[in-house]
């Protein structure tokens, strides 16, 4: 469970304060998926640094699974997203010279697990992905962008993290393609049930969640259930 | 991370861009390579030198007219000049406990010519027949100079092999006349080649009595040299003193001050190994400044490295990675490349040296000691210039390191 209280956060440039936060709460639970949406500007990417332990907020609390992580070191925090959180970026963000097997397990060796567990918990969250288990000793420099995203949602999965936070997954693909990964991520949360907050600019690609969160100028202008979501589910597993 | 997992980073990082890696393993390659080779070549003409100078007899000691002045070492005392060393002090030398055996010599350069027509210019020294107990030479052929030729002032010389060649080829010189400055010679015998020690060849050398040296060529009663053969080793503190002592009483002087000095075997291979030690450390320091050189190659690659890995970097901080764990990373990226340099650079240095001892003709000795002392600077270079890179890429903020472009 995820809950935030009262953040603010400004950045400080010379004598002048901007703030790109304030006073945001909210609280989203076990096996939501969530939408935060807003226009570039409003502060929703500062708020995915926020909730990914990335960055710490300037005032006001955050609970991840009711450990208060607003005033952690650095260590603390990596440690904070090694074992809870998985992250999924516009640009992938893949190692171009390791295979696809070794690219899902990068989380696991810092994590300290053994080899022959990591390439099984590998190989299962590249199954979970949808992710063809012809092209696992492929380098990651080698695959499409569609296949390139499911690779890097499987890393995000690999650890069992308790959220999963995309941001702009579908941003630098197609809509074919963007389709399969928002595919992807809504068979996760129906399946497995994986809490995932999805950050994105584009009220088509958010309306593929559950709830939306709509932030502007660095604060909550909606927060409402999502009456009209779009479920694609014509992608099966191959 | 476990071992393994690190040699995995490393290799992939590495062979990434096999052109720059193999141009940054080049410089510690080189530097390692001269300071192997550099200090190999220092180390063998120091074992040669201490080598042909215990070849010229053991537990010498040598007494020579004059001062030798501290700081300017034997090599330029006046030998010879000074004229204080007479036969007597031969007697009295003789006497001290633990002299073995005691060889005055006179030497001077004189024109020599066979009865053939050939001629040489070599060095005559008179001497006694203990000389070759003390010089620590022995005949080839025929005899060496006996006590009654000394007594009869007899006009006999041997022959050093260098001598010997130039004069009579060869052809036997055993019972042939030859002419040192105008004075008819017989050959009685020849040395057995002893090779050059340094400053002086023995092998260039004509023997002759002492006496005959000093009433007929020379005309002169004083002795250029006296040395003085020691029982053992450990005594040779013990003569050196009480020979000084006993000298500068017959003599005349304060023993702090005398007109005579005493050098043993020790002073000059101490002499001499200062020179090559200093030689050594020359050479070593401009190996030095290469393996420097190439210690920048090495933080020079690693910075743009983590220039160009900075997303990498953030990805990696931003799955779970601690600093810890990229500054190990990145670390050992240094290293691997100074010991992979070492390795070859080891490698480098004793081929080299092999080839110098080969062609050159310089006794080169790689030492185990050397070997190893390579390893750890190389391994200590990459450190040293790993650490700041590494510590550049753990400290990135993953943020701002995502976002790099």
């Amino acid at each position: 469970m995820i809950e935030i209280k009262g953040i603010t956060k400004s950045y400080k440039t010379g004598d002048i304060i901007s703030p790109v936060l304030k006073n945001v709460s909210f609280k989203i639970e076990d096996g939501e998926f969530v939408a935060i949406m807003g226009p570039s500007g409003s502060g929703k990417s500062t708020l995915m640094h926020i909730l990914g332990c990335l960055d710490m907020p300037t005032s006001g609390q955050y609970f991840l699974d009711g450990h208060d992580i607003s005033k952690l070191s650095d260590d603390e925090l990596a440690d904070i997203r090694m074992k809870k959180i998985g992250f999924v970026f516009q640009s992938f963000n893949l190692l171009p010279r390791a295979t696809v097997l070794r690219n899902v397990s990068l989380p696991l060796m810092y994590a300290g697990v053994k080899k022959e567990e990591r390439q099984r918990l590998a190989a299962q969250a590249l199954a979970a992905s949808a992710f063809p288990e012809k092209f696992w000793n492929h380098y990651s420099n080698q695959l499409s962008g569609g296949m390139t995203q499911r690779v890097a949602i499987a890393r995000a999965l690999v650890n069992n993290p308790s959220l999963v936070l995309a941001d702009e997954p579908t941003g630098n693909l197609d809509t074919k393609t963007g389709e399969i990964v928002l595919d992807t991520f809504q068979r996760l949360h129906a399946e497995q049930g994986h809490t995932i907050i999805l950050i994105t600019h584009e009220q088509y690609v958010a309306e593929h969640a559950e709830r939306i969160i709509h932030i502007k100028d660095g604060e909550i202008v909606n927060d409402n259930k999502n009456h009209n979501r779009r479920i694609i589910n014509h992608y099966k597993i191959t | 991370m476990i071992i393994s997992d690190l040699f995995q980073e490393i290799y992939t990082a590495l062979s990434a861009n096999k052109a720059r890696t193999s141009l940054t393993i080049l410089g510690i390659v080189i530097g390692i390579g001269s300071v192997i080779a550099m200090v190999s070549i220092g180390q063998g003409a120091a074992g040669q030198i201490q080598s042909s100078i215990e070849g010229l007899g053991s537990n010498l000691l040598t007494v020579i007219p004059g001062v030798v002045q501290p700081g300017r070492g034997i090599v330029s005392s006046g030998r010879g000049s000074a004229q204080t060393l007479k036969n007597e002090d031969t007697d009295i030398l003789k006497q001290i406990a633990g002299v073995a055996y005691v060889s005055p010599e006179f030497q001077r350069r004189f024109q020599i010519t066979s009865t053939g027509g050939n001629n040489t210019n070599s060095t005559i020294i008179g001497v006694t027949a203990d000389y070759p107990q003390v010089r620590n030479v022995s005949v080839e052929q025929g005899a060496f100079i006996a006590e009654n030729q000394l007594r009869g002032i007899s006009r006999v010389a041997v022959l050093g092999p260098t001598v010997a060649k130039d004069l009579f080829a060869d052809a036997d010189p055993i019972g042939k006349t030859i002419r040192i400055n105008k004075t008819n010679f017989k050959v009685i015998g020849v040395l057995q080649t002893k090779g050059s020690g340094g400053f002086f060849n023995p092998d260039d050398t004509v023997f002759v009595p002492l006496t005959t040296m000093q009433k007929i060529l020379a005309g002169d009663d004083f002795l250029s040299t006296i040395a003085v053969s020691v029982i053992s080793k450990e005594l040779m503190p013990q003569v050196q003193e009480e020979a000084t002592f006993a000298l500068a009483e017959k003599h005349r002087v304060d023993p702090q001050s005398p007109d005579f000095s005493i050098v043993s075997q020790a002073d000059i291979l101490g002499t001499l190994t200062q020179v090559t030690d200093t030689f050594t450390i020359f050479l070593a320091a401009v190996a030095g400044i290469s393996l420097i050189v190439g210690g920048i190659g090495i933080m020079n690659m690693m910075l743009t490295t983590v220039t160009e890995r900075t997303r990498e970097i953030g990805l990696r901080k931003a799955i779970g990675a601690k600093r810890r764990d990229i500054n190990l990373q990145f670390l050992a990226e240094a290293v691997a490349l100074t010991f992979v340099g070492g390795i070859v650079g080891v490698l480098l240095g004793w081929i080299i040296s092999i080839a110098v001892s080969s062609f050159a003709g310089i006794a080169t000795s790689v030492s185990i000691s050397s070997v190893l002392l390579a390893f750890g600077v190389s391994a200590f270079i990459g450190i040293v210039f790993g650490y700041y890179p590494a510590r550049q890429a753990s400290r990135l903020n993953p943020i701002e390191a995502l976002r790099y472009e």
